[in-house]
């Protein structure tokens, strides 16, 4: 017990020793995450009346990150799959890193979901037996379950190993490779769940689709790669003590190649699904990519979207581009852009628009909703950085239990 | 400044109201600018304890539900200078509600709509539970139709009008999404949200195709004269902000025997309801006689509210 303080001491000091350009990042997320703070407390008081959300438009920007977000926890799978299944060792080394992005990815989520609710004080509603959960009927209890399920994976399995390295000790295979797997068919289990949040619903003919489950599950194996790849980046360049191997990268951008296409395809395949049978079901997707009786707000970013991801596509299938840093680090911020904007707004917004009984009433988010954002991302990434940092100390040795 | 308006208007009120005037009767009396009597609802009172942790509607035993009750008036009081009654109707045995509407009659009036609003003390960002689509002849589809068509004639050549408000559907998408059971249908069909127990989430919002749920973004914006002093827990009584509510067939109205306030107010005699499981009563004979429709159909949302024309 003591030496399991000693252990969460040494991590947390480990925290407030870094380099110049590590302070600078933490005091720039620092403050976003203050004045997204800020922004909630101005909502909290007022309401969501300070969002642009409306009776019609009733989920916006907090939803779309959330929905994002799910993928890009789900993507640790990534690597958790070559490292643990098939003993990858290069993908090893860095496994613990993946889990923690996951972990810090649903911290993200429970935020974006707390900000939503119109009645965060009344979060223990939702609590089994405390409250009175509606399980298994609805799909957003499922989603409790499952995402506060998934972080609690993500919180044993990088702690329970961390802790070994820490005290110089061979880790327990049974203490967490049950875990391990478990965690495999959670990272599946969190995104399907998430997609059917929206396909489950008949009223919304833009989101009752079968392939919504897929859709989010392939655009997360292409999003989350790129995210990886720019972590690993930012390691190699600024974490001394600690390289991750090209193998990793040749594995991360084996997967993107496949990943970004396929989810072209499904994305081609809906357009086809809505346009060819031409029914009054159109219409949310003639909103998104051509605009609907002069209203044409997401069109542009839309396309921006599908651009984005064609041209990453595109540098990942060409080895001369996807092997030349100088474009590869550019590609991964631009496909990341293209399946935050298609899977977030461009997917959530013309599910309620037109409105089931026909009103057209546009969406862009407030600047408090903006800063809110902002502040729940600057918040994971510091989350993000503070929790890698350490465990990247662990992993390369500099932090252990000394007796 | 607005303090002292406040108070002011305060004072007007509690004067006005040691009157004890009716209320339809104040409301005409009171001929004062509406807009200077509209008083925004001060933040809910401070945290208390009893109030974070009130249970579920369901799960309040009658004690329990006695002194909510009681602090829900005191809130009124304490906000409004008004005394309110809040009661809870159970709903009656061997009683299901089905509402039916002739389409062939609806002039597109509207009054449905204010008199909805009145009734339910809806707050102006509302408006009311019900929407009046005017429809051009020659579909069926609502969203071919518009909300917004003006002019004091109605109805116009070429068109049609369909009011759409909650269909209190038999298999509800709403009460199945809610990941708290903080909306549900009642054993006489209607569908109500505890509103002291709704999250906020939006989902029952979302799963809805007829549009027929509303959030409060704000705390809800009470014109005080227009106070609806009847109440009842699961319908009518003034929300807090940041929950969801809807069309409950007024049932502080039809569970004592009177229609909903939509119907009354209907110049035509559009609007039909009733139990429609007695064999002689009107709704009943409707369902039997009239060719009814409802709104959807293919969604297997299964409404409790018919439509059909003579």
């Amino acid at each position: 017990m003591i030496t399991y303080f000693e252990f969460l001491k040494s991590m947390l000091l480990s925290v407030f020793k870094g380099s110049k350009i590590y302070f600078k990042w933490i005091g720039i997320l620092l403050f976003i995450t203050f004045a997204g703070l800020v922004s909630y407390i101005q909502q909290l008081d007022q309401g969501l009346v300070v969002t642009n959300l409306t009776d019609e438009v009733s989920w916006g920007a907090y939803i779309a990150n959330f929905t994002f977000l799910v993928g890009v926890a789900a993507a640790a799978v990534l690597l958790v799959i070559p490292a643990y299944v098939y003993k990858n060792k290069a993908v090893k080394e860095v496994v613990l890193i993946g889990e923690i992005l996951a972990f810090c990815a649903i911290v993200m989520c429970l935020l974006f979901i707390m900000v939503d609710m119109g009645r965060p004080d009344r979060f223990w509603h939702v609590i089994p037996f405390l409250g009175r959960l509606n399980f298994p009927q609805s799909i957003l209890a499922w989603d409790v379950i499952v995402l506060n399920g998934y972080l609690v994976l993500n919180m044993h399995i990088p702690g329970y190993l961390l802790y070994k390295y820490y005290m110089g000790q061979k880790p327990t295979t049974k203490y967490y490779l049950p875990f391990v797997f478990i965690s495999i068919f959670w990272a599946v289990s969190i995104h399907t769940v998430t997609a059917f949040l929206y396909s489950g619903l008949g009223g919304r003919g833009f989101w009752n689709s079968a392939i919504l489950a897929p859709r989010f599950l392939v655009s997360a194996f292409a999003a989350g790669p790129l995210l990886l790849m720019v972590v690993f980046f930012a390691i190699n360049k600024w974490y001394p003590n600690f390289r991750v191997k090209e193998e990793v990268f040749t594995l991360l951008k084996k997967i993107a190649t496949f990943a970004f296409p396929l989810n072209l395809f499904l994305l081609f395949c809906e357009v086809f699904k809505e346009f060819y049978t031409d029914s009054v079901h159109v219409a949310s997707a003639e909103y998104l990519f051509f605009g609907l009786h002069g209203n044409h707000m997401l069109v542009p970013y839309m396309w921006m979207a599908v651009f984005c991801s064609v041209g990453t596509a595109v540098v990942f299938l060409v080895p001369k581009f996807r092997d030349n840093k100088k474009i590869l680090i550019p590609t991964c911020f631009v496909g990341f852009i293209g399946i935050w904007i298609e899977k977030g707004m461009g997917l959530i917004i013309p599910g309620f628009i037109p409105s089931p009984l026909g009103s057209i009433v546009e969406y862009t988010p407030s600047v408090n909703e903006i800063f809110v954002c902002l502040g729940i991302w600057s918040f994971g990434a510091l989350l993000f950085t503070v929790m890698a940092k350490t465990a990247l100390g662990i992993l390369s040795g500099k932090i252990r239990h000394t007796n | 400044m607005s303090k002292k308006l406040d108070n002011k208007l305060q004072n007007l009120m509690e004067n006005s109201l040691g009157k004890k005037v009716k209320r339809r009767g104040f409301l005409k009396t009171l001929v004062t600018d509406s807009a200077a009597t509209v008083v925004p609802v001060k933040t809910a009172s401070a945290f208390s304890f009893e109030k974070f942790f009130q249970k579920h509607y369901k799960e309040l035993s009658a004690e329990q539900k006695k002194k909510v009750f009681a602090r829900i008036t005191k809130e009124q009081k304490d906000k409004f200078g008004v005394d309110i009654k809040i009661l809870d109707p159970n709903p009656l045995d061997g009683v299901k509600y089905a509402y039916a509407l002739n389409l062939s009659t609806c002039n597109g009036s509207r009054k449905c709509v204010t008199a909805c609003a009145e009734e339910n003390n809806i707050p102006a960002e509302i408006g009311s539970y019900i929407k009046v689509l005017e429809m051009p002849i020659g579909t069926m589809n609502p969203e071919k139709g518009t909300l917004f068509y003006e002019g004091k004639q109605v109805p116009k050549d070429g068109k049609y009008y369909l009011p759409v408000q909650c269909n209190h559907c038999d298999n509800s998408p709403c009460t199945k999404v809610c990941p708290v059971e903080a909306t549900w249908k009642e054993k006489d069909g209607i569908v109500v949200v505890d509103y002291d127990w709704c999250i906020g989430c939006r989902y029952c919002q979302a799963a809805c195709p007829y549009e027929a749920r509303h959030f409060n973004f704000k705390e809800p914006t009470i014109d005080v004269s227009k106070l609806n002093t009847q109440q009842s827990y699961l319908s009518n009584r003034v929300r807090p902000k940041g929950v969801m509510e809807k069309c409950t067939f007024c049932l502080q109205r039809s569970r004592n025997g009177q229609y909903p306030a939509c119907l009354e107010a209907c110049p035509t005699g559009a609007r039909k309801f009733g139990n429609i499981l007695d064999p002689k009563s009107e709704i009943n004979q409707i369902f039997k006689k009239k060719r009814v429709f409802v709104l959807k159909e293919e969604l297997n949302t299964m409404p409790q509210f018919f439509y059909y024309f003579d």
